[in-house]
């Protein structure tokens, strides 16, 4: 059976590791490389690290970092920001990524989705929605790392961006992000029920519990979390026997020789 | 032990290469199939769609170079994800395309059932069907990472090492002679992962 997936999420700002509260007052909370060291030890289900001041500061993905991330890292790695064509997707999976998230770039050019599945397959691009609450109806999606509000009706991009050939769906609710109140498990539900591919709930979590209802009630496929294993002594690892306790499919590791 | 590690512009080699320097390997990362001469391991890895995998390894003359490395006595091939499909006869992921050849087989889309999603991403177990020396110290029931929507269906049950249930049972782990490959990607399944990766590295004498 399939496992339910509990993956960290490791947002990058320059040279350090931060994490926000509804993507700003971001705080500094370690390094890179000692984080991926330490969770690679402890065997997590996959990481998201995204570069989250790519985007603002209009540069390109930071390749030589990448690749020196990735050659410590031997469960999946997820890789994102600053994403606005092919090339750069070559690079960066050339760098040692195994999925590279979009996000912005695909409002202003969507065919990038469709290029990038085409050339390296859908299963390697992860589309990345972010996410606010218009109204009781309604989401709308942000670009620019939470700043701009780009008119997409959530459900709706979420189904264009499928379309496209995006091979997972990572969204975040804005609102939630660092709060630790629990993932929206309304949009969580609506994306989950929109798309055929698997969705990646993000934006929230404090609590085993909040992983177990984005599962159980959102239909997620997998649920990143930030500061909930930043900021407390809650592990991935007991997320996952909590999970198993819950009678949801999570993965066993294989004992090390 | 030299192991080449095809570089034909399909995808994430730098964890393959590291995984290889991890479990005691040489890693020669390399689009000179020249190199495969002096090879004793063979690792085809890739991510994308057949046809651009086929192309680009027919455009750079491998497909002679590794059937010629293969007749070599103590030479074995292991192709992972993509790797493992391009072993087969033919495949069907955006049109029909000719394969390898090595294993006969298919490439066929999968199909979910229920509230299976695709692609299927995600860890997933294994069901041993044949032994190998390959899975030395790997039971049924351990999970690996998986990444793919398509399938490989081999003609012969011979050829199944191990079969995953999603959309079905799939198989996961196939070996014809000493060619090996595995639909999940071993560099990213940790522990696990580099049990097979050190197995493959080790394999007692095959023949040819």
């Amino acid at each position: 059976m399939l496992k339910i997936r509990v993956i960290p999420t490791l947002l990058w700002k320059n040279v350090g590791l931060v994490k926000g509260v509804a993507f700003d007052s971001w705080r500094r909370v370690g390094t890179v490389l000692p984080a991926i060291k330490v969770y690679n030890m402890r065997e997590v289900d996959e990481l998201i690290l995204l570069d989250i001041s790519a985007t603002p500061e209009g540069r390109e993905p930071d390749y030589e970092s990448i690749e020196e991330f990735s050659s410590e890292c031997f469960v999946p790695l997820t890789v994102g920001g600053g994403v606005r064509n092919v090339e750069q997707i070559r690079k960066l999976l050339k760098a040692g990524a195994d999925k590279v998230a979009i996000n912005t770039a695909a409002y202003s050019n969507p065919n990038l989705i469709r290029d990038a599945a085409t050339r390296f397959g859908s299963q390697c691009i992860v589309a990345a929605i972010d996410v606010k609450r218009k109204s009781t109806e309604q989401y709308e999606c942000y670009s620019h790392c939470g700043r701009k509000p780009t008119g997409h009706a959530a459900e709706d991009w979420a189904c264009k961006l499928e379309e496209l050939g995006a091979g997972e769906i990572l969204v975040t609710s804005i609102e939630r992000d660092g709060t630790m109140q629990g993932y929206d498990l309304d949009l969580v539900r609506r994306i989950s029920g929109a798309v055929r591919v698997p969705v990646i709930a993000s934006g929230g979590a404090g609590n085993f519990g909040h992983l177990y209802e984005a599962i159980s009630s959102g239909k997620a496929s997998a649920v990143a979390a930030a500061s909930m294993f930043h900021f407390t002594e809650q592990t991935p690892l007991e997320a996952k026997q909590f999970l198993a306790s819950k009678n949801l499919p999570v993965r066993k590791s294989a004992p090390k020789d | 032990m030299k192991t080449v590690v095809i570089d034909y512009g399909m995808g994430n080699l730098g964890s393959v290469r590291r995984a290889i320097e991890e479990c005691g390997g040489e890693p020669v990362v390399t689009s000179d199939p020249g190199q495969l001469d002096s090879a004793e391991r063979i690792l085809l890895p890739g991510v994308g769609a057949f046809g651009d995998g086929m192309r680009n390894l027919r455009e750079a003359g491998w497909p002679a170079a590794i059937e010629r490395a293969l007749a070599k006595p103590n030479v074995a091939m292991l192709g992972i994800c993509l790797g493992m499909q391009l072993l087969a006869t033919t495949g069907y992921e955006n049109g029909e395309a000719k394969g390898l050849g090595l294993i006969p087989g298919e490439v066929t889309r999968m199909e979910p059932s229920g509230d299976e999603r695709l692609p299927h991403v995600g860890w997933n177990e294994i069901h041993v069907s044949n032994p190998s020396p390959l899975l030395e110290g790997i039971e049924s029931g351990i999970d690996f990472y998986f990444v793919h929507s398509f399938r490989f269906v081999p003609d012969s049950k011979k050829s199944i090492l191990a079969t995953t249930p999603y959309g079905g049972d799939f198989v996961s782990i196939v070996q014809e002679k000493n060619v090996f490959g595995t639909q999940f990607h071993p560099e990213k399944s940790s522990h696990a992962g580099f049990r097979i990766l050190k197995n493959f590295l080790t394999l007692p004498r095959l023949d040819a």
